[in-house]
């Protein structure tokens, strides 16, 4: 029997860009999967496929290839709704991506939601596209946005919920699945039952987690729901919003126009069915499909397989980085509290000269602030290096990594 | 050593382990602190990578008579704001404004820096030039002078 490593070894022929080399003639370790991922030739194909062979509009018009781009397209709605368990594709919603979302959230429920005195709760490791909403929104409507602490382990202070709650006042409280960053996995089912004892919504911002691992919306209970397409081998510029139909059917659209509308008469509109009602103008039909060839990939590899190469990595990782003399990681040191996201710094080295010098040796890492200020300022740090991993990574990346580091160590003499 | 790392030659290392003409975090919170004491300061940051540089000056006849810097930055960031504040420093204001990215770059060999280092290298200056217009369109009449100064930094990179 093949090892799980040997096997998802296997996957790296169907990435066409893990084949080249980058820096003079270097294998190219791509280590910011947290960012984006890549793509194999599944995805790549079916987008070409669809350019190639059948690129029409959907929805409306009766003719051959209109037919074939309408059934492709809503056949990965429905791939969707299977993979993150939603019964009702309807509350299934393209978007761009989570950013595009969480504000289609803040404007079409938000706007009409909100008032004034009103208090959204997020957290302090967020990504910026769940926080910058959250304040237009809460500017515009006088109402509050209040930050569920960290603690130095990472993780969340829910005692800070239950003082915000308290007050009778949250309306909303919205949160990532998985810190970009730290890689902590939220404690989400705590969370959800004490909004949902105090009758109050939830948002669950899944960009690092979706990808990752096997993720059941209708156990987890929330209200809204939000993914992007392009951190699961999808293309950019496709994300997924799902909401629960008794709120989504309570709210107004996001954007006017074509295909969003039932009947248009000079100034009135009745709208469209869900979810056609929050998908205005020609969506993003080619990445759509390949979204699904996407989802197709994945399922067949198994979300719990690509959990268990990704805990084996992380927890190779870990201990690779923790013998590297003046490497501080942050975050659980608990793997099975942590996504495949490690954050760090190395000595009193810029993470910015820490990524350009493992560059040179063609190791793709992240540095700076992650689009998550706040934690930064929380971490009292102006930047961290980030790697993050998924199904083509090995070892033998990691192994490449650590002897990168060795070289920042030499050139700033540490 | 591959092509990439070469920027890291032993001068920049040198001037981000022991930057010139700098104030550290808690070195500004003391009373005697440079930053408490300036005819002007200025701040600014970028915001794709987090550094971020103030820079203080003292301004007497029309000269920097003494100028510090502060803040964080990557190894290129913190060598260059030192290159920078030893220019300046003891200079006419008609000659500090007429510094330019190359006085930089090529004093610490970093002429071919990469496009997106190229901001971690000027940061500093861009800063030096915002102080500049700011003391200029307090302390002076001539706002168009200031105007102009505000473009040149504006369009540094």
């Amino acid at each position: 029997m093949q090892s799980i490593q040997s096997s998802f070894e296997s996957l790296r022929k169907d990435f066409p860009i893990l084949q080249r080399t980058v820096r003079d003639n270097k294998r190219l370790v791509y280590l910011d999967n947290a960012s984006t991922t890549q793509k194999p030739n599944q995805v790549i194909d079916a987008i070409s496929d669809y350019y190639r062979n059948y690129n029409s509009n959907i929805h409306r018009a009766v003719y051959a290839l209109a037919e074939e781009a309408t059934e492709a397209y809503e056949k990965t709605r429905d791939k969707i709704a299977t993979f993150i368990n939603v019964k009702d594709r309807q509350e299934i919603i393209f978007v761009r991506g989570t950013t595009e979302a969480i504000n289609l959230i803040a404007y079409a429920w938000g706007r009409s939601n909100i008032k004034e005195g009103d208090i959204i709760v997020t957290t302090e490791y967020e990504h910026h596209s769940n926080i910058v909403p959250w304040q237009l929104l809460t500017q515009e409507k006088s109402a509050k946005l209040e930050y569920i602490g960290m603690d130095d382990n990472g993780e969340l202070i829910l005692d800070d919920l239950d003082k915000y709650l308290a007050t009778g006042k949250v309306k909303l409280v919205t949160f990532s699945l998985i810190s970009n960053v730290l890689g902590t996995i939220t404690d989400v089912t705590k969370i959800i039952e004490k909004c949902k004892a105090a009758g109050v919504l939830t948002l669950i911002d899944a960009a690092q987690a979706v990808p990752h691992m096997k993720v059941d919306v209708e156990k987890l209970g929330c209200d809204f729901f939000a993914f992007s397409g392009h951190k699961m081998l999808g293309p950019t510029g496709i994300g997924v919003l799902w909401v629960r139909k008794s709120v989504l059917e309570t709210m107004n659209p996001f954007h006017g126009g074509g295909d969003m509308i039932r009947e248009v008469h000079k100034y009135e509109t009745t709208w469209n069915d869900l979810p056609y009602k929050f998908e205005a103008g020609t969506p993003n039909i080619a990445d759509v499909i390949g979204f699904g060839a996407a989802i197709d990939y994945l399922t067949k590899i198994g979300m719990d397989n690509v959990r268990e190469h990704e805990i084996e990595l992380t927890k190779y990782a870990m201990e690779k980085l923790s013998a590297v003399k003046g490497i501080l990681i942050y975050g659980t040191k608990d793997i099975s509290k942590r996504g495949g996201v490690i954050s760090f710094n190395f000595a009193d080295v810029h993470p910015h000269d820490v990524a350009q010098i493992v560059d040179g040796e063609g190791i793709a890492v992240r540095s700076g602030h992650h689009c998550a200020q706040v934690l930064m300022e929380r971490l009292n740090v102006a930047a961290t290096s980030r790697v993050s991993f998924y199904i083509y990574n090995t070892k033998e990346d990691i192994d490449a990594l650590v002897t990168s580091l060795n070289k920042v160590a030499k050139v700033f003499k540490l | 050593m591959s092509g990439n790392a070469d920027i890291y030659h032993e001068m920049i290392i040198d001037y981000s382990r022991h930057p010139t003409n700098y104030e550290t975090e808690d070195q500004r919170k003391l009373e005697d602190s440079f930053f408490k004491n300036t005819d002007v300061i200025f701040h600014d940051s970028n915001p794709l990578c987090g550094d971020s540089i103030d820079i203080g000056m003292k301004i007497d006849d029309n000269k920097v008579t003494d100028i510090k810097f502060s803040g964080k930055g990557c190894a290129i960031c913190m060598a260059c704001s030192s290159v920078l504040t030893e220019i300046a420093k003891g200079k006419s204001l008609d000659d500090v404004r007429k510094i330019e990215k190359n006085d930089i770059l090529s004093e610490l060999g970093l002429e071919q820096l990469q496009a997106v280092r190229i901001k971690c290298a000027l940061l500093s200056l861009k800063v030096l030039k915002s102080a500049l217009y700011t003391y200029l369109a307090k302390h002076l009449d001539d706002s168009q002078d200031a105007d102009k100064l505000k473009e040149d930094a504006a369009s540094l990179y």
